[in-house]
């Protein structure tokens, strides 16, 4: 795995991650988004479904709570668990926890970190943690990371023990990486924790980055745990400590204005679980990200006609748990939609926008048709995989501050 | 000597059956019958999407596993999302986005069997809306009426429906009503250019009120016609007995659609007595509880059984999920997200699909009877479980099962 990032203003990363995967072939742009699914599969979506995505991010993302009841399948199949899945061609990153799942804190040991699994939860030693990676035989996985201080509340002491233990755990793995042949040319990423203490931050990543990992797992910056200004200050803290050639994925941050901050700060991975998230709640996104002004549009919403229908809300709240709506999004539960045929956002390319009307998904989410996950779902990937185009060709073209704008609505 | 695929209305006459071949043996027929959508090959299953949805396939997956026709339900598309907005999207196709052919029935079964109080005048059916408790009422020519904005090509009458277990005087009243409704119906019907109305045959399991049915409803100029009013719990030895019946007294030259049916021997032996045409929702109920249709009867996905067993659900069946997924993984993703029963779901559409694919080759090699023998083989384990009722109704048309 090689990092090639092009040379630009100091402090912008946009580059390709080459030499992926076993056969070395494969390569992913950053900053870029990991096709997120539930044990191989992304949600809602079946494999013709999912083409129908056209090109899809060349990492996909395995969160092993997904997929962990089931490791004695995984060992009595013995070729892992993207062939399990019947994922042929890609790149696969097994992380701990589903970000779109509940993690509650407080069962971590010094010896143990606590999985949540659908199948409820199960205590994972390193050595049991290297057995279940060894059964799924990712392309990259993170070390077991103890995530349980929460800024809120915790104890400097709590603080220094998570990361304590996580430096410990990463150690161990190492050692049991080199022995497990399941998982030779496999890229071990450490994590790096410290939850809103700047020195704790700073002493994480300093001493994770000494130690022979392919990358960095940013923990603890998650949506719902961390407003955003403390997290772009941390996370430029912790960049500034790592070096420049390995990638750095961040946990559980989604949101798009949220992105567009990691990014500034030397994030370059980021879990794709945010299209999902709102699916769930019956929304479609459809925050604009496209830099070349568009003179229609702009003149409705000088004339306070929002052309998508969305969230007439300029803000959200910091401490937004994933439940809610964000304004990135329009609700198709909500009765406007009712007898509105355009699709879920003019001029977008995905299939359902092609194909289907506002009205037959809001006809879907009241009738509660399995369909409208599978449309939504569709779309959301869509579009959010188009923002992160739109990410790097204004990196390319030094333009993020426009984006900002355009994807805050500003 | 395959049908012509014609896309569009051919003026005045939205239905053409074209026999294409008949078994020497029994009463099955291999047809091609053009819609003003598409032409359909017969004998057909057609899959229900109740709401303007196949559950979790997409329309364009739906066309890829060959599917000509399909269902949608007059009764809850007519309360959500109503005929007016249905029209204003193009139709239920434009709606749904199918571009193929479309048949929608009448709402007269869920009434009856969805809603509680239904209360049956010659009027028509009124009932409680379970959505917002308005009294409604659905008479013939309401139900016509939204077929119409639904567009489909083949509508459905307006039936008096009663159980298959009734029996008495009630059953009489409702052949006869249906009568009545099939005419009203019949008048109501705005678009007989482009829109197919079915008669439907009632008269439960009584052979004379049957009878009686069939001469009456086959004096109407409709372009096909139904046999309904069982797969309601009934015996299956009178099940097929007054299958046969109408089969026998229905034209040639028309389509007969036997509604409710879809059990793969149900199918066969049906076809071997005459139908054309059918529907059911249990394939696709069945793949959302994790059951997999397969030639020798079903696999429960989510039994125990299956979690290391890394063959697909048929070795033999070349749908989008055979080709690319295991029993174990199948077995592993129903406990955590959707997909697992979409790609069930797909699988047992392409199941029946491609069945009665082979049923209908069978017939136009003239080797049907051949393929009856066959299939009866795979399904069950010995001759001696081979159910009484199929051995009988296929015997009565000439197919033994030694």
């Amino acid at each position: 795995m090689k990092l090639e990032l092009r040379g630009l203003a100091p402090g912008t990363r946009l580059g390709v991650l080459a030499g992926l995967g076993r056969s070395g072939t494969r390569a992913m742009e950053v900053p870029g988004c990991l096709l997120y699914t539930h044990c191989g599969s992304v949600p809602h979506l079946t494999h013709d479904t999912l083409d129908a995505l056209g090109r899809l991010p060349a990492v996909t993302q395995l969160p092993l709570a997904t997929v962990a009841e089931h490791q004695e399948v995984l060992e009595a199949f013995r070729e892992g668990a993207a062939k399990l899945a019947g994922l042929h061609d890609t790149v696969l990153f097994c992380s701990l926890q589903d970000p779109a799942a509940p993690c509650p804190a407080g069962y971590n040991t010094s010896k143990s970190v606590s999985l949540w699994s659908a199948a409820g939860r199960i205590e994972l030693t390193v050595p049991k943690y290297v057995a279940m990676q060894a059964a799924v035989r990712p392309d990259w996985y993170q070390s077991l990371a103890d995530g349980d201080a929460q800024p809120a509340g915790s104890s400097l002491k709590r603080v220094r023990r998570s990361v304590e233990r996580t430096l410990t755990h990463l150690d161990e793995c190492v050692l049991l990486h080199q022995k497990t042949a399941e998982l030779v040319g496999a890229e071990l990423f450490g994590v790096v924790e410290g939850a809103d203490v700047r020195e704790e931050r700073v002493r994480s990543a300093r001493e994770t980055a000494k130690r022979p990992v392919g990358g960095f797992v940013l923990d603890g910056f998650q949506s719902g745990v961390m407003d955003q200004a403390l997290r772009a200050q941390l996370i430029a803290a912790v960049t500034a400590e790592l070096p420049r050639d390995k990638p750095r994925l961040v946990l559980g941050v989604g949101r798009p204005d949220q992105v567009l901050s990691c990014v500034e700060g030397g994030v370059d991975l980021f879990e794709g679980f945010f299209p999902f998230v709102a699916t769930e709640r019956g929304c479609a996104l459809c925050f604009r990200f496209a830099m070349e002004p568009d003179p229609e549009s702009a003149v409705q919403e000088q004339n306070g006609v929002t052309e998508d229908g969305g969230s007439s809300r300029t803000e959200d709240p910091e401490h937004q748990d994933l439940q809610q709506m964000t304004r990135f999004e329009m609700n198709l539960n909500d009765r406007r939609y009712r007898d509105d045929l355009r699709p879920l956002v003019v001029g977008c390319g995905c299939y359902c926008c092609r194909n289907h009307s506002r009205a037959y998904l809001h006809h879907l989410l009241v009738t509660k048709e399995l369909l409208a996950g599978v449309l939504l779902m569709l779309h959301n990937v869509s579009h959010y995989s188009s923002f992160f185009s739109s990410v790097r060709e204004a990196l390319a073209t030094d333009r993020l501050e426009t984006l900002k704008s355009v994807v805050l609505g500003v | 000597p395959q049908g012509v695929r014609t896309e569009g209305a051919i003026a005045g006459a939205p239905l053409v059956l074209r026999i294409l071949a008949e078994c020497p043996v029994s009463k099955a027929r291999a047809c091609d019958m053009t819609l003003p959508h598409c032409t359909v090959n017969t004998p057909v299953f057609m899959p229900v999407g109740t709401q303007g949805t196949m559950k979790g396939v997409t329309a364009e997956q739906l066309e890829n596993l060959g599917c000509q026709i399909c269902l949608g339900n007059t009764y809850h598309l007519g309360m959500r999302p109503g005929p007016e907005l249905i029209e204003k999207a193009k139709g239920l196709h434009g709606f749904m986005n199918w571009r193929r052919s479309l048949l929608t029935d009448s709402g007269g079964f869920q009434m009856v069997s969805l809603v509680e109080l239904s209360q049956v005048t010659e009027e028509g059916v009124k009932f409680r809306s379970p959505y917002d408790n308005k009294e409604i009422l659905l008479s013939p020519e309401q139900s016509i009426a939204i077929q119409n904005s639904l567009g489909s090509d083949i509508m459905m009458q307006l039936d008096d429906v009663v159980s298959s277990t009734v029996t008495g005087p009630r059953v009489e009243e409702a052949m006869r009503r249906s009568i009545r409704w099939l005419d009203r119906c019949i008048a109501a019907n705005r678009n007989p250019e482009s829109q197919n109305l079915f008669a439907i045959i009632q008269g439960g399991l009584n052979s004379e009120l049957r009878h009686i049915c069939l001469e009456e409803m086959t004096k109407r100029d409709v372009p096909g016609f139904a046999i309904g009013g069982l797969s309601g719990g009934e015996e299956k030895d009178d099940f097929w007995k007054m299958v046969t019946l109408s089969t026998d007294h229905l034209p040639r030259e028309k389509p007969r659609y036997l509604m409710g049916v879809g059990y793969a021997v149900d199918l066969v032996v049906c076809v071997a007595l005459g139908c054309d045409m059918f529907d059911c929702v249990f394939p696709t109920r069945t793949a959302r509880f994790g059951s997999a249709l397969v030639p020798w009867g079903s696999l429960q996905l989510k039994h125990k059984q299956y979690a290391k067993d890394f063959q697909p659900i048929d070795p033999e069946c070349t749908c989008p999920t055979c080709r690319r997924h295991s029993r174990a993984y199948l077995h592993a993703l129903l406990k955590c997200d959707t997909a697992a029963l979409h790609h069930i779901t797909i699988h047992n559409i392409s199941y029946q699909l491609s069945l009665m694919q082979s049923v209908r080759q069978s017939i136009i090699d003239g080797c049907f009877p051949q393929f009856v023998r066959a299939f009866m083989d795979r399904m069950f384990p010995s001759r001696e479980q081979y159910p009484r009722w199929a051995v009988d109704a296929l015997a009565s048309v000439g197919i033994t099962l030694n």
